[in-house]
């Protein structure tokens, strides 16, 4: 019996990992691509939420959820950008702009969003893998996989790939690690780290567009509690590496699925303290990450967080 | 691809260069003549306008008068990369290496072409053929920041030659090396001038430098053409009277001499963790008595700073003992003020002031509590004032007023404030890194010339310095720090500099 209930939290976590980590992966990895150019963009909350609204609200209009998953990328590019205007301005400090950014991001989307949070939009459809596996039950339902998920599996390796392998990855991280290198080779700084926010909020758009057209699937204004702002904390966990950060990612989700994983087997006491296990997850990580040299070292040198 | 053939070093000219930051006019008519294939000595004091012409020759800043020929064609330049398609390359001070770059991603992306996906194979297979060919050879696969700084220079300046950039200009190129290390890489450059392959362009304001490795020189004084000629025509005296112009350079301080065999300083199994990147040091034991200073040589990197951040309380105190007078000194505010001790750690900006506070708080920070600028906890502005003119004036902290924030000033005039602040008190024990870095050679003349009236005083000074002259100047006991440890100790009477230079390469 015990064995048969544990299973059942772990097949359970396992698919909430991979649904609930998807937002994490994609910020995380828009974070990744910013800090590596040297900038921080602690607005992205305010973005996923935007996108989150933008999806939906495009979804319901238009019948397409793709569609609307793109709108919200396009409208993550424009806050990305914006971010990164405000921050080429002499004397700014990119993340008092952050904070600004991720205020605006909620404001617009509450604003807009008030009348699409009762009618009900179409959802990113997912794919069965767990039916084409032939698995039945818990198993096939925990490998119903969003489309979105794999595309950011996707974009992890190809941006591990492209940070080595690439002429663009190499000058995001001569950006990042030193702008007067940076400039001594004719490269323009704020321009790439312009490219590289926009890129940063395009992928927090679309993680948006996850929240609200697959999981949980519905626009509210709860609906991120601040994922975005924990998707930055796991960059710094993953250490700037965007194969860490799918790890990293996972971690999360798994720590979120936690609470109602324990609920389907019947435990439902302390289930507002499970349900807060990702935030004393960042804690903790913050905590013992934040100390070591080797976080220091591998962080990019030019981030104002660490000069 | 560019590969090294012979024979098609450059000749650079440069006619009327002026530039003009604000009120200051930074170059004033400046002209240089270099003939293919030579190596130029560019001398001058700080501020003299070195920095600002190279930059200006590179498209770094924008001149407003003036013109820069190759070959004898006149050539414009608008920014680095127009530089760098001239065939003008430059090794800059402060490195302009990404730290976490390896030396082949380096070498790679600095090449012009670069395709958007890099073939490291091929770029691998062309490098490592290149390098074939340079007679020096640096670490590939390790990140740029593990390298040490004679490596970093090395790699600035394959890079230049991998470029295929023909004249090539050095800003203070020999500041972080070692004696040996100049040598090597300044005979180096030579060598390839020699043969026709470049044209060198070398800033610097050691005279070593210049009589040992330069055909002719160029001299500026405060933005202006000062002198000229070939190296075998002017005498050292020459060059330091073009450079500082009628001023005077203070004598040497006599070195007086008295018995010494009280210590006043002591540590007793002192170390630093040298973890996590950190620079650290072994268990070290040494005395400082009174009325001597003791010298510390060393490259960077091997302890030192560890050991100055330990003794002026920037880092914790992990083993080991400081004691003076034969008492725990803890390193605190309190502690300083109780034993007199004063000191001057690596990096004035970062580590000595408050970057935003003005020269006047700069230079009452050891003194804002204490009459007359505070009585019965009110600070007195007018009194902070007063004082930070009379020590500006002293110690020739060019500022435009006691108001300026100590960020504005320039980098030496930052580290004639801090050496005002901590060197115009009656110190008794005295620790200082590097207390000339940066200053130009009328001024360190001037700083020595403190140091050893402390000493004569009766002071103890520990004097931690990369530059090896001034060690052997000051000293009365040498000590060479190496990997973390002090590997070579001696009186200054009984070593030399071969023999201190040959330690601090840790052979």
């Amino acid at each position: 019996m015990m064995d048969g209930a544990l299973a059942t939290v772990l097949i359970a976590m396992l698919g909430g990992a991979i649904r609930v980590s998807t937002p994490f992966l994609l910020v995380a990895l828009g974070e990744t691509i910013t800090e590596k150019s040297g900038r921080i963009n602690l607005g992205l909350e305010g973005t996923l939420v935007l996108g989150a609204m933008v999806a939906y609200m495009t979804s319901y209009k238009t019948g397409s959820p793709w569609i609307g998953a793109l709108a919200a990328g396009v409208v993550g590019t424009l806050l990305g950008a914006l971010h990164a205007t405000a921050c080429s301005l002499p004397r700014v400090n990119d993340v008092a702009i952050g904070i600004a950014m991720m205020a605006l991001g909620l404001g617009l989307a509450f604003f807009f969003g008030k009348p699409y949070i009762q009618p009900s939009a179409p959802n990113l459809p997912s794919v069965p893998i767990g039916t084409w596996l032939g698995f039945t039950g818990q198993l096939e339902a925990a490998l119903d996989i969003n489309p979105l998920f794999v595309a950011g599996l996707a974009t992890a390796v190809a941006l591990w790939w492209a940070l080595r392998n690439t002429r663009w990855g190499l000058i995001l991280r001569i950006t990042g690690d030193s702008a007067p290198a940076a400039r001594a080779m004719g490269i323009s700084v704020d321009l790439v780290r312009f490219l590289a926010t926009a890129a940063g909020g395009f992928l927090a758009g679309v993680a948006g567009a996850f929240l609200s057209l697959s999981y949980p699937g519905s626009w509210s204004e709860g609906l991120s509690s601040g994922q975005g702002l924990m998707a930055v904390a796991l960059v710094i966990f993953a250490r700037w590496h965007p194969l860490r950060c799918v790890l990293a990612a996972l971690l999360f989700g798994a720590a979120g699925a936690l609470g109602p994983a324990l609920q389907t087997i019947g435990v439902t006491q302390g289930y507002y303290l499970f349900n807060a296990a990702p935030y004393i997850l960042t804690l903790l990580i913050m905590i013992a990450s934040a100390g070591t040299g080797r976080a220091m070292r591998d962080a990019p040198g030019e981030l104002a967080t660490m000069r | 691809m560019a590969t090294l053939a012979p024979g098609k070093a450059p000749s650079l000219e440069v006619v009327g260069m002026t530039k003009r930051f604000g009120s200051l006019l930074a170059l004033d008519d400046v002209g240089l003549h270099v003939p293919a294939g030579s190596v130029h000595a560019l001398i001058g004091e700080n501020g003299a306008g070195k920095s600002t012409l190279a930059r200006c020759i590179m498209g770094l800043i924008r001149p407003d008068a003036g013109t820069v020929s190759l070959n004898g064609r006149e050539v414009a330049v608008a920014n680095p990369r127009e530089a760098h398609a001239h065939g003008i390359g430059m090794v800059h001070q402060h490195f302009t290496l990404a730290p976490s770059l390896t030396a082949v991603e380096s070498l790679v992306i600095a090449r012009a072409g670069v395709p958007a996906v890099i073939d490291w194979a091929g770029e691998r297979r062309r490098l490592e053929a290149f390098l074939a060919a340079m007679p020096v050879g640096v670490p590939l696969d390790r990140p740029v920041a593990t390298l040490a700084a004679g490596e970093k220079q090395k790699l600035e300046i394959l890079k230049l030659m991998y470029l295929g950039q023909r004249l090539v200009i050095l800003d203070e190129p020999t500041s972080v090396l070692t004696p040996a290390e100049a040598d090597e890489i300044l005979g180096l450059l030579a060598g390839m001038a020699r043969r026709g392959d470049i044209t060198v362009v070398i800033i610097t304001h050691k005279l070593r430098d210049v009589l040992g490795h330069a055909d002719a020189v160029t001299v500026l004084r405060r933005g202006r053409n000062a002198g000229s000629g070939k190296v075998g025509a002017l005498s050292a005296e020459d060059m330091v009277r073009s450079m500082i112009g009628d001023a005077p350079v203070r004598k040497p301080c006599e070195r007086r001499q008295h018995a010494r065999d009280k210590v006043v300083l002591k540590l007793v199994d002192l170390s630093a963790d040298g973890q996590e990147g950190l620079d650290g040091f072994d268990p070290l034991n040494l005395d400082v008595r009174a009325g001597e200073i003791v010298g510390i040589a060393g490259v960077s990197g091997n302890g030192q700073a560890a050991l100055v951040e330990v003794l002026l309380g920037q880092r914790p105190l992990e083993g080991g003992a400081i004691l003076i007078h034969g008492e725990p000194f803890s390193r605190t505010r309190r502690s300083f003020e109780r034993f007199n001790v004063f000191g001057l750690p690596e990096e004035p900006l970062r580590n000595a002031v408050v970057p935003r506070m003005t020269v006047g708080e700069t230079l009452a920070l050891r003194a804002y509590d204490k009459a007359p600028l505070s009585r019965g906890g009110w600070l007195f502005p007018q009194a902070m004032r007063e004082r930070a003119r009379a020590l500006m004036e002293a110690y020739r902290v060019e500022a435009p007023s006691p108001d300026t924030p100590i960020e504005d000033l320039s980098g030496g005039n930052v580290q004639r404030a801090v050496l005002a602040r901590e060197l115009s008190g009656d110190a008794d024990v005295l620790i200082l890194a590097n207390p000339c870095a940066g200053l130009d050679f009328a001024a360190a003349a001037e700083i020595r010339a403190t140091i050893m009236e402390h000493r004569n005083r009766g002071a103890a000074v520990l004097l931690v310095s990369e530059d090896l002259d001034e060690v052997l100047e000051l000293a009365d006991r040498v000590g060479v720090m190496s990997a973390g440890r002090i590997s070579y100790f001696a009186p200054i009477t009984a070593t030399d500099r071969s023999t201190v230079g040959r330690h601090m390469l840790g052979i």
